[in-house]
C-alpha cells in the first residue's frame, strides 16, 4: 500500500502489542456507525499510472504560454525566476507546520519576519502580518478590523474594487449584520467618484475601501480619498492586487492608508487556476492588537542570542476562541516565502525595472489598440499595467475570434494585461483585433 | 544518549537586509523590447514613489545561501518524526509536488474560457465526487482556503438556510474539547456560542445536548473523533436530538484521518463537514499553509454552497454562477487549486482500499504508542483511541517538570514535540498523533525517548529544564517578544 510502511510482520507485532487480534477489534466505533461495504472510489494507481493520468488532465488545459494571454484582473502572469521554486522546494520549509516550537522553526520564523518587513517597506506601513489567504479575504478581514477599531458599522466599497472581492466582503460580513454599500466610479475617469463619496460617508462609516490601482487598471487619487474618509472619522483601506505596482507607485501608507491589504501573488506564485495566492495585510502600530493573523516578532533566547517567535497570540483563536480577532489559523506561509525569494532576488533596482517594464508595455499596447478602428480606451485616468477598452462589436464575439488566433484577449469587461507579452505578441494581438473589429 | 554527530552545522545567518549592498541585483527582469515609458509624463508626481529604503539587494547566490541556511534551522516531516496531535503530519508524497507543477496545471489563468480548462474543471469535479463519497455527503465545494475558512463557509450556509426558511437562528452548540477555530468561526458567522461540557470519558452525552438544543439553535459543531482522540459513541443519538429541533450537525473534519472507509459520516447524521486537505489528504503544511478546506453538505444545504460550482453536462464542464440562494463567495476565484491537485493525486494513488488501510493503520499506530507509554505517562482517558491519544504531565509534576519541559527535551532527542496544552480539558496535555506513514522502528525510538525523558525527570530534571540545547537557539523568550515588540527590521 503506498506510503504505509508496515510489513505483515509489523502489523502482527503491533496488533499483539496492543492486545488485539485483528484491526477491527481496535476500531472503537459503535457498530451502528460503521460503514457498510467499501468506498466507491477508483482503484489505486501506481506512481507511473498516476503521472500519466494527471498529464492527460493537464493536456486538456491550455496554458498562458500556449496562447498570447492578456488576462489579469487579480491573477498575474509574471515570470518567476527558477530560484523561487528551488527554495520553496526545500522540504525543511514545505513539510513543516506552523512554527509553534520556535527552537526548531527559526528558518520559517526568520523568513516570515523578513517578509513582514518587506511588506511594510512596499506598503509604507508600520507592521504587517505573516499572510492571509488571498486579496479578497484580506479585504474582508480589513473591513472587520476597521469596524472593531472605529466601533462603527458601515463599510463603503468603491465600485471599482474587484467584483469578486466585493462579493467576498459581503459574504464575510453577512454574519455581522452586513452594512456594506458601494460608491460609484466616474464613467469617464474610471476612478472612484468623489461626489458619490461625499454623500455616502457619514458618522457611521467604519472604512472606505479603495483598490489601488483599481479593477479597471486606473490609478486612484488615494490621498484625496483618504482625506475625505478621515474628515468623517472613517479609516481608509487600500487594496493592491497587482503588487508589482509597488515598484513604481507611491506607497498606500504615504498617501494616508490606515490598513493596506491585497494580494502578493504577482511575486513568486504561479497562476495555478486561481490559488493558492497570497493575501497580505499591513497597518499602523496603533492598530496592531486588532490585526488578524499570525505575527512573528524578534526576541532573544536563554543565552541572549537573537531569536524569533510567534507573538501577540492573545488576538488569536487558539487562545481567545470566540473573542479572537479572526478565525484564521492556517495561512499562506509558503506563498509568502515564494514572494520573498522573488522580491529579494529582484532587489530594489530589479523591482523598479520590472514595474517600469510593465508600465511601458501597457502604454505601448494601449496606444496601439487605441489606433484600431472600433476600439477605444475606456477611461482617461492613468493606468499601471492593465487597462480597459471599449469595443464597438460584442466583446464575447471578439474574444472568440481572438482565441482562434491563439490570443486570450481578456474576459467580458475586457481586462488586458502585458509584461510576459513580447512586442511581437502585442503586435499580433493588435493585428488580430483590427481584423476582427475593423 | 549518544551525542556523536548530533549537532550539525548550525551557522549564523543575518537578516537578508543585513546582507544588502545598494544597487546589487539577483535576477534581472526581461529586456525592453518596446520603448521605455516615462512615468513622470504618465502619472502625477504625487503618485510616484521614492526609494524603497532598506529593500534587500543581494546576489542570486547570496539569496540561495540565505534561504538554504534558514531551511537548515527548520524541522519538517522530511526531517523526522512529527507526532503533532490534531495536525496529521503524514508523509507528503513527492509525486504530488511534481504533478501540481505540470505547466498544464500550474500555468492556467482563472479567467481562461471554460473550453480551455476542461482538464482543471474535470479534476475539481472528480475531487468533489471523491470527497462526497469518503464523507457520505451529497455535494462539495472546494472554495475555502483552509479548515477555519471551511468552518466559516459551513456555518454561513447554516445561517443562510434558516434565514431562507424565514426564521433566523442565533446560537450554536460547541463542546469544550473543540479546536479554537470552532468558536471563532461561529462568532464570525454571527452565532452565539453555547458551550457544553464533555462527560467523564471525554465524550458528549445525549442528555447534555438535549438540555441546550432548542429551536433558536442552528445546530451542534462537533469534532469526531474528538480532540481526546475518541470516537463520539453517541453521535447517532445526538444527531437525532439536533435534527428533532430542526438543527444541523456540523462535523469538524480535522480528524478525518481516523475514519476513511470505516465510517460514513453522512449516514450517522452529519449534515456539514469541512475537509482539511493538508491533514488527511497528504498535502504539505508549508510552515503554516497554504492548505485547503473543502466543505461537504447534505442536500438541504446544497443551494447555499458558494458560487461558482463546477457542473458537468454531456461530457463538458462549466462553472455555474447563477445560484440565487448561495452564500456568495469567500475568496476570489475557485479555491486553492494546486493543493486540490495534490489531494486528488493522493486519493487516486491510494484508491478506496488504500484510504481505508491508511485510517486503520493510523489507529493501530496511535494505539501502539498509547499502550507503550501509558505506564510511564499519565493517560488522560484509558480507552481504545482512534488516530491520536492524549497524555498529561500529572506523573511528573512532583519533580517540578511540566509538559513544556518534556516537549523541549524531545527536541534534543531529534523529535518534533507532540501538540501540548491542547485540548484545554486535559491539564498539561500531550497529544500524540503518529499517523500511518511511520514505521514501527521510528515509533519505538520515540517511545524510548519519551521513557528516557520521564526517567531524566526523576533523576536529573535540569536536563529537561535546560532543553533544548542542540538547536540553533535555546529556549526563546516569548514574553519579551510580546512586551517589547519588534515586528520588523528597521534600517539604523
Amino acid at each position: 500500500m503506498p506510503y504505509i510502511p508496515h510489513t505483515e510482520k509489523d502489523r502482527e507485532c503491533l496488533l499483539k502489542a496492543v492486545g488485539a487480534e485483528k484491526i477491527d477489534d481496535l476500531i472503537a466505533v459503535p457498530e451502528n456507525a460503521r460503514l457498510k461495504g467499501e468506498l466507491k472510489l477508483p482503484k489505486g494507481l501506481t506512481e507511473q499510472e498516476l503521472t500519466k493520468a494527471l498529464k492527460k488532465k493537464a493536456a486538456r488545459n491550455s496554458t498562458v504560454e500556449d496562447y498570447a494571454s492578456f488576462l489579469g484582473a487579480g491573477a498575474y502572469n509574471h515570470y518567476i525566476p527558477a530560484v523561487v521554486d528551488s527554495v520553496i522546494s526545500r522540504s525543511e520549509f514545505y513539510t513543516s507546520y506552523t512554527p509553534y516550537q520556535p527552537e526548531i522553526s527559526q528558518g520559517t520564523l526568520q523568513a516570515i519576519f523578513e517578509y513582514q518587513t518587506i511588506v511594510c517597506q512596499l506598503t509604507g506601513m508600520d507592521v504587517a502580518n505573516a499572510s492571509l489567504y488571498d486579496g479578497a479575504s484580506a479585504v474582508a478581514e480589513a473591513a472587520l478590523m476597521a469596524r472593531r477599531i472605529t466601533g462603527r458599522d458601515k463599510v463603503l466599497l468603491s465600485a471599482a474594487l474587484h467584483p469578486e472581492y466585493r462579493e467576498t466582503v459581503r459574504s464575510y460580513l453577512h454574519g455581522a449584520g452586513n452594512h456594506v454599500s458601494e460608491v460609484m466610479y466616474c464613467t469617464e475617469a474610471g476612478t472612484t467618484l468623489p461626489e458619490a463619496l461625499d454623500a455616502a460617508l457619514d458618522k457611521d462609516t467604519a472604512c472606505l475601501v479603495i483598490q489601488y490601482p483599481n479593477f479597471f487598471g486606473s490609478v486612484e487619487d488615494l490621498k484625496a480619498l483618504a482625506d475625505a474618509a478621515h474628515a468623517k472619522g472613517a479609516l481608509i483601506v487600500a487594496v493592491t492586487n497587482e503588487a508589482v505596482s509597488f515598484g513604481l507607485l507611491a506607497s498606500p501608507g504615504s498617501l494616508g492608508a490606515d490598513i493596506a491589504v491585497g494580494d502578493n501573488q504577482s511575486f513568486g506564485n504561479t497562476l495555478s487556476y486561481g490559488g493558492p495566492y497570497l493575501g497580505f495585510m499591513a497597518t499602523k502600530t496603533e492598530f496592531i492588537r486588532q490585526m488578524p493573523g499570525r505575527i512573528v516578532g524578534e526576541t532573544v533566547d536563554r543565552d541572549g542570542k537573537r531569536a524569533f517567535c510567534l507573538t501577540f497570540s492573545t488576538r488569536e483563536q487558539h487562545i481567545r476562541r470566540e473573542r479572537a480577532t479572526s478565525n484564521i489559523c492556517t495561512n499562506h506561509g509558503l506563498c509568502a516565502l515564494a514572494a520573498s525569494v522573488h522580491m529579494v532576488s529582484l532587489g530594489e533596482v530589479g523591482l523598479r525595472r520590472l514595474a517600469l517594464l510593465n508600465l511601458s508595455k501597457a502604454e505601448y499596447l494601449k496606444k496601439a489598440l487605441a489606433n484600431v478602428s472600433g476600439v477605444e480606451v475606456a477611461f482617461s485616468s492613468p493606468t499601471f499595467n492593465e487597462f480597459t477598452i471599449k469595443i464597438s462589436k460584442a466583446p464575447e464575439e471578439v474574444l472568440k475570434g481572438l482565441l482562434k488566433k491563439k490570443v486570450m484577449g481578456g474576459l467580458a469587461l475586457k481586462r488586458f494585461y502585458p509584461e510576459m507579452n513580447t512586442k511581437e505578441e502585442m503586435d499580433s494581438f493588435v493585428d488580430a483585433l483590427s481584423k476582427i473589429s475593423g | 544518549m549518544n551525542d556523536n554527530g548530533i549537532k550539525g552545522l548550525l551557522l549564523d545567518e543575518p537578516l537578508i537586509f543585513e546582507r544588502s549592498s545598494v544597487g546589487r541585483m539577483g535576477v534581472a527582469p526581461a529586456e525592453f523590447d518596446i520603448p521605455e515609458a516615462d512615468p513622470k509624463g504618465l502619472l502625477p508626481a504625487g503618485l510616484l514613489r521614492d526609494r524603497i529604503d532598506g529593500f534587500p539587494e543581494v546576489s542570486e547566490m547570496d539569496a540561495v545561501r540565505h534561504y538554504t541556511r534558514l531551511s537548515q534551522w527548520n524541522f519538517g516531516v522530511d526531517s523526522g518524526f512529527y507526532p503533532l496531535g490534531s495536525c496529521t503530519m503524514k508523509y507528503n508524497p513527492k509525486v504530488n509536488e511534481a504533478l501540481c507543477r505540470l505547466p498544464g496545471l500550474s500555468m492556467i489563468h482563472p479567467y481562461e474560457p471554460e473550453e480551455l480548462v476542461q482538464g482543471a474543471l474535470e479534476l475539481m469535479y472528480e475531487l468533489e465526487e471523491y470527497l462526497a463519497e469518503i464523507s457520505g455527503m451529497d455535494a462539495v465545494t472546494l472554495q475555502p482556503s483552509a479548515g477555519a475558512h471551511g468552518e466559516l463557509c459551513g456555518l454561513l450556509m447554516m445561517a443562510a438556510y434558516f434565514k431562507d426558511k424565514g426564521k433566523a437562528r442565533t446560537k450554536i452548540i460547541i463542546p469544550d474539547t473543540a479546536h479554537g477555530t470552532n468558536p471563532a468561526s461561529s462568532h464570525l458567522a454571527g452565532f452565539k456560542v453555547v458551550p457544553v461540557k464533555s462527560e467523564g470519558k471525554g465524550a458528549l452525552s445525549v442528555d447534555a445536548i438535549k438540555a441546550v438544543m432548542d429551536e433558536d439553535t442552528a445546530g451542534l459543531m462537533v469534532t469526531n473523533p474528538n480532540t481526546i482522540g475518541l470516537f463520539e459513541k453517541n453521535i447517532k443519538e445526538i444527531a437525532k436530538v439536533v435534527h428533532s429541533k430542526g438543527g444541523f450537525l456540523y462535523c469538524d473534519g480535522a480528524n478525518l484521518n481516523a475514519l476513511m472507509g470505516l465510517v460514513n459520516l453522512g449516514s450517522i447524521g452529519v449534515d456539514v463537514i469541512q475537509f482539511n486537505l493538508h491533514k488527511t489528504f497528504s498535502t504539505p503544511h508549508g510552515g503554516g499553509g497554504p492548505g485547503s478546506g473543502p466543505v461537504g453538505v447534505k442536500k438541504a444545504l446544497e443551494p447555499f454552497l458558494p458560487a461558482p460550482r463546477v457542473k458537468k453536462s454531456r461530457g463538458k464542464y462549466s462553472l455555474e454562477y447563477d445560484r440565487p440562494k448561495s452564500i456568495g463567495r469567500l475568496k476570489a476565484f475557485y479555491g486553492n487549486f494546486s493543493i486540490m491537485v495534490r489531494a486528488y493525486a493522493y486519493i487516486r494513488r491510494m484508491g478506496g482500499e488504500g484510504l481505508k488501510r491508511a485510517s486503520e493503520t493510523a489507529i493501530l499506530n496511535a494505539n501502539y504508542i498509547k499502550e507503550r507509554l501509558k505506564d510511564t505517562y499519565h493517560l488522560a482517558y484509558n480507552e481504545p483511541c482512534m488516530h491520536e491519544s492524549v497524555f498529561s504531565d500529572k506523573n511528573l509534576l512532583g519533580h517540578g517538570v511540566t509538559t513544556l519541559d518534556v516537549a523541549k527535551r524531545l527536541i534534543d532527542y531529534g523529535f518534533h514535540p507532540p501538540t501540548v496544552y491542547f485540548p484545554l480539558v486535559v491539564h498539561g496535555a500531550i497529544m500524540i498523533e503518529p499517523t500511518e506513514t511511520e514505521t514501527k522502528e521510528t515509533m519505538d525510538r520515540f517511545v524510548e525517548a519519551m521513557k528516557a525523558i520521564a526517567e531524566e525527570a526523576r533523576t536529573n530534571p535540569e536536563l529537561l529544564k535546560n532543553a533544548p540545547t542542540k538547536t540553533k537557539v535555546r529556549r526563546v523568550d516569548e514574553t519579551r517578544a510580546a512586551r517589547e515588540p519588534v515586528l520588523r527590521w528597521v534600517k539604523k
